[in-house]
């Protein structure tokens, strides 16, 4: 799978040292903008963006570092958001346990979804999963507990280990903010892990993995769970702050959205699926009252991006920005 | 009559007969794709939203310019062949170099720009279409009541089936996509314009489609929805056919069909999620497909 050869070595790269200093300033000012953003922008639309942000990065760990592309993520996302959503609305948990039980949710079934897709490579991958998705999706639109077309309303935001009171915008931007960077952290670590790096060579050259002695298998079946998981925790936080899981969240546009996420902020960059997501997500806020045109846009954006930049946006700044030429195709 | 399992034997082929039809649906789409599949390597995501043209060409034809059944059941593919002509020779083709996921991408983009459109202009709730007067009424098999327009859908797509099986397999036009899609440089080098047979190739796979929008036009109602609905179930089907042979298209197709139409009648609940599960077996037991070769 070389889908990705090219924007995967901006990780790489090394500037001269402005660009270099700029880059290493780059996390600590994202950080503070992200710390004073709810005093400048709506809260809940941050929250959204942050959830999305999540979601894009999980499903990029597969896509722009192992390669592969799932087209049925939104079973993750969604699944979770409706177990946390019913776990804290009719059991009552506090917020924290209905967020990781969505989340243990969705990473078994990624493991089950992800041991069956990863017997077929490439687009048979996608088909795969695709149609798996669309099996959960009419598991949910028939369980009981997820209460069909009308979805699980006015899930109670609760407290936070019992005394962060999160009805409070700003404290629930916060334990958002928290989430996702824990997310982001954990995929940042494993991205750069001897783990990682043997995903990207399977990313790379599958084969020749196969000849180095790795388990292939093995590597692709534990990214996949990871993502999977990931994606989970962006759908159980994301119920948690609309108070609400519902089909659009399991339904495969879902899974095209965040296809379109990474896809238009860079696959197989760190911080190309958080602009993505910020972008996709403005996008719909201001487009939503023009009913099926979202549907629309975001398709002539698919097609403009896998037409003139493949690369998405942070991977043409980054192409953009590199200063030594292009390393051969051995690299790595 | 004696009921069969429990089963009165009306309802039982009754709910045959509807897995038949939809397995013919199931055939004709997962043909298309097998057949664009093998010449141009991508999986055509724009196929459901082509089907779905299909049958709204139909309709608008009938609304708008009083063209009945008949004549649209050769117009709208022809110009929804036509469409697919412009597509591949616009967009599609930029990117044949490029890794086949893009080709995924790439034209599920194009089915949102379509779905939307139609979604736009016609909402979500679908437009009735009669079925032709030549094929109302039905008849009494003694064990089962056959409606006449669903005896002609399964007839006419087991004929055009029958008949992509043949040009493929049986002519010389069919002997050089075969050819092609073994090997297009060579196939070129012996003069044959292979850029221009990609083309038709994709053509004809979205006529096919188009053509069973129109067939499907009366049975389901025209909805700008019912694209994305059944591409999915076909992409399953295509997941477990494999999608290396012709026939291995149309049998799975076909016999999905029925294996829903049975799953209606003794388990209704799992009715729409039986060939996901099926897929998942088949994807445990031979995962290369019931008639694919090494994936």
């Amino acid at each position: 799978m070389t889908m990705m050869t090219e924007r995967a070595r901006n990780g790489t790269v090394e500037g001269s040292g402005m660009l270099e200093l700029a880059r290493r300033l780059l996390p600590f000012v994202l950080l503070i903008l992200a710390i004073a953003a709810p005093f400048l922008l709506y809260p809940i639309f941050l929250m959204k963006a942050l959830c999305f942000a999540l979601f894009a990065c999980a499903f990029n760990l597969l896509l722009g570092y192992t390669g592969l592309l799932s087209f049925g993520h939104a079973a993750f996302f969604g699944g979770a958001s409706y177990i946390a959503a019913h776990t804290i609305k009719v059991w009552g948990l506090p917020p924290e346990l209905g967020i990781l039980a969505g989340t243990a949710v969705s990473t078994v079934l990624g493991l089950a979804i992800g041991a069956l897709a990863i017997r077929r490579q490439g687009i048979y991958f996608a088909m795969v999963t695709l149609a798996l998705a669309q099996m959960v999706y009419f598991v949910c639109l028939q369980a009981k507990f997820t209460g069909g077309e009308d979805g699980i309303q006015a899930v109670p935001r609760g407290h936070l280990l019992g005394f962060i009171d999160l009805t409070d915008s700003l404290s629930l931007y916060y334990f958002v903010l928290v989430v996702f960077l824990l997310g982001f952290g954990l995929i940042h670590r494993t991205i750069h892990s001897p783990f990682g790096q043997v995903l990207k060579a399977i990313r790379e050259n599958e084969p020749r993995a196969i000849s180095l002695g790795y388990k292939v298998d093995q590597y692709k079946l534990l990214a996949f769970t990871l993502s999977a998981g990931l994606a989970g925790l962006a759908g159980a936080t994301k119920s948690l702050v609309f108070q609400l899981a519902s089909l659009t969240d399991v339904h495969w546009s879902m899974s095209g959205n965040v296809v379109l996420m990474t896809l238009v902020g860079g696959v197989g960059t760190v911080f190309g699926p958080v602009v993505g997501a910020f972008i996709v997500v403005t996008m719909e806020n201001y487009l939503a009252q023009f009913g099926s045109w979202v549907t629309v846009i975001q398709g002539l954006i698919f097609v403009i991006c896998v037409l003139t930049f493949r690369r998405g946006i942070v991977g043409e700044i980054a192409q953009a920005f590199r200063l030594r030429p292009p390393e051969g195709k051995s690299g790595h | 009559m004696i009921p069969l399992l429990g089963i009165p034997p009306q309802v039982l082929f009754g709910q045959l007969l509807l897995g038949l039809i939809n397995g013919a649906f199931y055939a004709m789409l997962s043909l298309g794709l097998a057949i664009i599949f093998g010449l141009l390597n991508i999986i055509n995501f724009t196929h459901g939203a082509l089907y779905m043209m299909g049958a709204f060409v139909g309709w608008l034809l009938l609304n708008y310019a009083g063209i009945g059944y008949w004549p649209a059941l050769i117009i709208s593919p022809l110009l929804v062949g036509l469409f697919g002509v412009v597509l591949e020779r616009l967009i599609i083709k930029r990117i044949y170099k490029l890794d086949h996921l893009y080709g995924l991408l790439l034209t599920f983009g194009m089915a949102l720009i379509i779905e939307g459109l139609f979604r736009n202009q016609y909402g979500v709730s679908g437009q009735p279409y009669a079925i032709p007067a030549a094929l109302q009424g039905g008849q009494n098999l003694g064990f089962m009541f056959l409606p006449n327009y669903r005896a002609w859908v399964i007839f006419a797509s087991a004929v055009v089936c029958t008949g992509t099986w043949f040009a493929i397999e049986r002519t010389k036009l069919g002997a050089y996509l075969r050819a092609a899609t073994e090997n297009p440089a060579l196939v070129q080098a012996f003069g044959i314009n292979v850029p221009r047979m990609v083309t038709l190739t994709y053509a004809f796979g979205v006529a096919l489609a188009a053509l069973a929008g129109v067939l499907a036009a009366p049975i389901y109602q025209v909805s700008p929805l019912m694209g994305s609905n059944i591409i999915i179930v076909v992409f399953a089907v295509v997941v477990i056919g494999g999608m290396g042979s012709i026939y291995g298209a149309i049998l799975s197709g076909f016999g999905l069909g029925l294996v829903e139409g049975m799953t209606k009648v003794f388990y209704p609940e799992a009715s729409d999620t039986v060939i996901f599960v099926v897929m998942a077996l088949v994807l445990l037991v031979k995962p290369a497909g019931l008639f694919g070769k090494a994936a």
